[in-house]
């Protein structure tokens, strides 16, 4: 369940990080516990390993391009990432990071204002971003109420569950 | 104020009068598809959920196109269990291993028609607006809400509208064209946007080519790319048994949020270089880059116009001796037409390994991964890093014509210049 306010460690990423990146398709079918260990690991292999519950990923523009693999924010979940903040996001990874009910927050010149290993804080419901250790504050886009509400509710399956019991 | 195309369908489709970009509405599904990679995670959300029917079997297509034939138990298995939630959820339109790539099989068994609102479990769903549908990728949790319900929420997107003027040379294609519009505009410039090309040239255009371009709308990260419904659909359409249709197109006077004018006269053969399809450059660029291996295939550009055009080129020819050509056409009925065509008699004298039906090298999943340090070129729609097997492997993306000379060459090679010894 997602919550208004969450603070972390950034892990800091470049531009158009891909669903091939975020989950390669050569693991496409095997277990979910096995697939989350290979995320990001092109680009950052200890990220899968090191990355703590809690921590947060902070990317450049068009982050999730590519496919429409729910796996791709799925790994990011599995792994504990408490939420990633962009300077943009690709249409269906933030389709399917909303309906899984895993927070995004897209925030123009993000990537620019953080290193690794930053405290970030971050509040859903306003888009304010902050470096805690930079004391730097950054205004980023919330999500519009009717996609925050989706991501409050516990994603689309909640809402398939629901209209299952009605 | 007029309508784009967007706003057209999802005004239908969620039973409104019109509906305003930005606004988020609840719209009524037409055509629901998933394919192997997804379809079982879907069925299951659907048993665990309790439910035990989809909204309408007529409406719903389950394809096997990735993982085919199986490439391992893991998929075999996979297979298995979709076949038994097809039969057991009654879904009327089921397609086994090796009829085709969903995105081919969708048009061309006539499931689409002008103005309907299709989502499929995969990103290049954006195809379908070549027959002036709206189809989007969505996820897998998503999927199995509209299976569910038959609905889903979206949010109306701005429009931007290509109007493309000219005519293409010889040896230059649509490829070239949707590549160089990436190359320009950048692999973002219609997020969360949807794309109409349009314009006196995009009249011009036949469906394969529409497919095409509409099939990489997603890499400029729309929602929807669109072509109009004009004489070209209703007649392809006509040909699948779908008659009575009428056109379908933008109001003149629609808004748009932004208007490009391209003209097509002037364009040369591109290529998209490692590891982004925006990262664009003419074929005289960077020819002489040695190449490992090409393929011709893909829901891009796996037709017959496109196994025709890679054999116009081949025919006669031999593949360098260090190139492995692969070919994969887009169906069964692509491979049908290609072999009483001549094209595959071609395409294989020349020294091609034919692949059946299916998405097997594109999406990285088998039949033809790259190890560290080489290359491909390739008719698919993407080229980022590890797409096909290693991560250190580099991938360029082009059209048939320019992958076929490249493999005659064995480095990529400019299609135009074959006559005068270069390959």
């Amino acid at each position: 369940m997602a919550r208004d306010r969450i603070a972390g460690k950034a892990w800091c990423f470049g531009d158009d990080i891909s669903t091939d990146l975020l989950s390669p398709g050569e693991y496409a079918l095997a277990p979910a516990e096995e697939q989350k260990l290979h995320t990001l690991e092109s680009v950052d292999a200890r990220f899968a390993h090191e990355v703590q519950p809690g921590d947060v990923v902070v990317a450049g523009r068009n982050f999730g391009c590519g496919s429409s693999r729910e796996s791709a924010p799925e790994n990011l979940k599995a792994l504990g990432v408490a939420c990633v903040v962009a300077d943009s996001f690709a249409r269906i990874f933030l389709r399917n990071a909303v309906a899984i009910s895993l927070p995004v927050l897209a925030c123009a010149g993000a990537r620019a204002a953080f290193a690794e290993g930053d405290e970030i804080e971050i509040d859903l419901a306003t888009g304010l971003v902050q470096n805690r250790a930079t004391g730097r504050a950054l205004q980023g886009e919330p999500l519009p109420a009717e996609m925050l509400e989706i991501l409050s509710g516990g994603g689309i399956l909640a809402a398939l569950w629901a209209f299952a019991r009605s | 104020m007029g309508r784009t195309l967007a706003e057209k369908i999802l005004a239908r489709a969620a039973g409104r009068e019109r509906v305003q970009p930005g606004e988020f509405v609840t719209a009524q599904v037409d055509l629901a598809m998933t394919h192997d990679i997804f379809a079982a995670q879907v069925f299951g959300h659907l048993v665990d959920a309790g439910v035990e029917r989809v909204f309408d079997p007529e409406r719903v297509v389950v394809v096997l196109d990735h993982l085919v034939p199986a490439p391992s138990e893991a998929a075999a298995s996979a297979h298995r269990k979709i076949r038994e939630y097809v039969e057991q959820f009654g879904v009327r339109h089921f397609y086994e291993a090796g009829q085709g790539i969903c995105h081919q099989l969708l048009p061309e068994q006539g499931h689409v028609a002008p103005g309907a609102l299709v989502v499929g479990t995969d990103s290049h769903t954006t195809t379908h607006g070549a027959l002036a549908a709206a189809g989007a990728g969505i996820g897998t949790s998503e999927m199995a809400y509209v299976l569910a319900t038959g609905r889903l929420w979206f949010r109306v997107p701005e429009t931007i509208r290509f109007e493309l003027t000219g005519t293409l040379q010889p040896m230059v294609t649509w490829k070239d064209a949707i590549l160089a519009i990436a190359g320009r505009f950048g692999s973002d410039v219609a997020q969360y946007k949807a794309v109409e090309f349009g314009g006196p040239a995009a009249a011009g255009a036949g469906i394969a080519d529409r497919l095409t371009v509409c099939n990489m709308a997603v890499e400029i990260g729309a929602k929807f790319g669109f072509f109009a419904a004009d004489e070209t659909t209703l007649s392809y359409l006509a040909e699948r048994g779908l008659e009575g249709l009428g056109p379908l197109a933008p109001d003149a006077d629609a808004s748009y949020a932004a208007v490009h004018e391209l003209a097509l006269d002037n364009l040369e053969p591109q290529v998209a270089l490692p590891h982004a399809v925006d990262h664009v450059r003419r074929v005289g660029e960077v020819e002489d880059m040695p190449i490992d291996q090409a393929f011709i295939g893909s829901c891009t550009n796996g037709r017959l116009e496109d196994l025709e055009a890679a054999a116009q080129v081949l025919r006669g020819r031999r593949v360098h001796p260090r190139v492995r050509l692969i070919v994969a056409p887009a169906s069964r009925s692509v491979f049908q037409a290609a072999a009483r065509s001549g094209a595959l008699e071609a395409l294989a004298e020349a020294g091609a390994s034919l692949l059946p039906p299916g998405c097997g090298p594109c999406f990285g999943g088998h039949g033809g991964l790259l190890a560290a340090g080489e290359r491909c070129i390739g008719t698919h729609n993407r080229n980022f890093m590890g797409r096909m097997g290693s991560a250190q492997a580099e991938i360029f993306l082009a059209s048939p014509q320019t992958v076929a000379a490249s493999a005659l060459a064995g480095h990529i090679a400019d299609p135009r210049r074959l006559d005068r010894g270069d390959g």
